[in-house]
């Protein structure tokens, strides 16, 4: 049997794999910090595709509130990581200068 | 039942919020909050003493829906040593950052590093235990960037991101754990793993996540640039207590929630690979040229022996033989932890006074800041595993188990690594005993050089002559 959580399930290994791969073989730190974003939103999908109880069947509603969860951590994680780059950065531009 | 476990999270967090708001008191916030969590640790280790261990499930839902917090000896003790050392690094940190514009900075970050450790050695919820991790990494983060130089923040940005692949391996073991038993709650999970496709997925994902965090061998590339770069105060609690949280959180996964999926090799695996980060690590810190930085290699070998022993610990049956090596590694880990906050936090002293931590130019420090060289020789004895450290019975303890496991060679890799710490530690001693070309005024500023003493003293002489003790309470907690 093929159903659409199994393909759900599959896409998220999927986003993962590529994530993470490009998360260590990177060398540019703003790709870095975007390959992560996409091996979570893999990750999620995972999650959230293991939701799926059946057409008839109500979906598990606690992969939901996890993901919420997952998501805000990773929206602060990603601002810490643009903040700190951004900081990089003026330093970089201020040692050009001199 | 009892409110200790949500005070103890709950402290912090709060203190946090209020140092955010009103930071001209931040400081005076910050000591009060933690005597106060400090207090409610203290309550839930007499609680644990007497019942063995504590339970609440948060606003009254039921188990599996609910986020439940769980109280052992493993987890009161890992307490301890946040609430301890965290009180000296506090008291230091009021010192440290006076000569800075903007210590408000420190404390709401660092009050919101004690919560989330509180709150991670408290669950037993492993999506929980996530949060709690990525909050424990933000805020670790953000303290190391503190220092606001270029080398900082390229650090802390690579400690970031090194951090978040980190835990997206454990949420990934997390979702796959979920997908198969339908919980999150560790004891039911813990009850269904067997060796089955999908448990030892999520035992590997989870591990190598929590491995990347330790730092263990050769994970540890991140660890000497972010810990060495660090405020003192900083590095103190990266090294002392947010590193133990990552091997907290694998010793409890792997005896608790894990130990049907173990394999031997896997087990053998860590050991190698502790092995590795001892002699690695020692080397390393012998070779280092600044002090801060031997310390940080000095944590990465330090950490290699908590991972022996949680090799020996998964080759011992159960049984009072497992018990001692139990012990021996919670010994080993607190100890640690009070050893590596003294020594930086005596670093930290000695860099202000000398205005750099060079080791070839400390001549003379002995005679002008003799109570802080005399804290680095304290922690020095138990990083070396001298007797009457904790570390020497910890060690003692391992280098049993071993022979009774047959394993010769990890009784020769602790040989070499305790010669080699001791030759990296007399070499700190040997310059700081060294003459200096002039002799200056002995300084002594007791708020600035007691907390690194009384965190040595800990590590050498209570723990060491209170071991005893430990083990009864592992075993009135079993």
């Amino acid at each position: 049997m093929f159903d659409t959580s199994i393909l759900y399930g599959l896409l998220g290994i999927v986003l993962a794999g590529l994530g993470l791969h490009a998360a260590i073989l990177q060398r540019d730190v703003l790709r870095r910090i975007l390959a992560i974003n996409i091996l979570g939103v893999g990750v999620f999908l995972v999650f959230i595709a293991n939701a799926y109880k059946g057409p008839d069947a109500a979906a598990d509603a606690v992969p939901h509130a996890l993901v919420l969860t997952g998501i805000v951590v990773a929206v602060a994680a990603t601002a810490l990581a643009l903040a700190l780059l951004r900081a990089l950065n003026a330093h970089q531009e201020d040692a050009d200068r001199e | 039942m009892n409110e200790a476990m949500a005070l103890t999270i709950g402290l912090p967090l709060l203190g946090a919020l209020a140092a955010t708001v009103w930071p001209r008191r931040s400081r005076c916030i910050g000591i009060l909050t933690l005597l106060g969590s400090g207090a409610s640790v203290t309550w839930l280790f007499a609680l644990v003493m007497r019942h063995g261990e504590a339970w609440q499930a948060l606003g009254g839902w039921q188990t599996g829906l609910s986020i439940a917090l769980h109280a052992d000896a493993l987890s009161s003790l890992m307490l301890m040593l946040t609430a301890l050392v965290a009180l000296a690094v506090s008291v230091y940190a009021i010192r440290y950052f006076r000569a800075q514009p903007d210590t408000s900075r420190f404390w709401p970050l660092w009050l919101l590093l004690v919560a989330a450790l509180n709150g991670l050695f408290l669950s037993a919820d492993l999506f929980n235990l996530y949060v709690t991790l990525e909050l424990l990494g933000l805020s670790a983060v953000a303290l190391t960037a503190l220092g606001g130089k270029r080398e900082s923040i390229r650090a802390a940005l690579r400690y970031l991101l090194v951090g978040l692949l980190g835990s997206m391996g454990y949420l990934a073991g997390v979702a796959i754990l979920y997908a198969a038993f339908g919980t999150l709650d560790m004891r039911q999970v813990g009850a269904q793993i067997g060796v089955d496709p999908a448990s030892e997925m999520a035992l590997l994902l989870m591990t190598a996540g929590l491995l990347l965090k330790t730092a263990l061998f050769p994970l540890h590339f991140w660890l000497p640039a972010a810990h060495s770069n660090a405020p003192a105060p900083v590095s103190a609690a990266l090294s002392a207590l947010v590193v133990k949280a990552g091997f907290y959180l694998v010793l409890r996964l792997w005896s608790e929630v894990f130990p049907q999926a173990i394999s031997a090799p896997g087990a053998m695996l860590i050991g190698a690979l502790g092995c590795a980060a001892i002699l690695w690590g020692s080397w390393q810190a012998l070779q280092a040229q600044r002090l801060k930085l031997l310390a940080a290699y000095s944590t990465v070998a330090q950490l290699g022996y908590l991972f022996v022993g949680l090799m020996l610990l998964q080759l011992t049956p159960a049984g009072p033989q497992r018990e001692l090596v139990f012990g021996a590694v919670i010994l080993m880990a607190l100890t640690h932890g009070f050893a590596k906050s003294s020594l930086f936090l005596a670093i930290g002293v000695v860099q202000q006074h000398a205005g750099h931590d060079r080791i070839a130019q400390l001549d003379g420090t002995a005679q002008r800041l003799p109570a802080t060289t005399f804290a680095i020789a304290l922690a020095g004895v138990a990083l070396i595993g001298l007797p009457p450290s904790g570390a020497f019975l910890g060690k003692w303890q391992l280098l049993s188990a071993s022979l009774a496991h047959g394993q010769w060679l990890l009784v020769l890799v602790m040989g070499i690594g305790s010669l080699l710490a001791a030759a990296y530690v007399f070499r700190v001693l040997g310059h700081a005993f060294g003459n200096a070309a002039f002799a200056s005024r002995p300084v002594n500023v007791a708020s600035e050089e007691w907390p690194a003493l009384a965190l040595g003293m800990f590590a050498t002489l209570v723990l060491g002559l209170g071991s005893g003790w430990l083990w009864t309470f592992i075993e009135v907690a079993a």
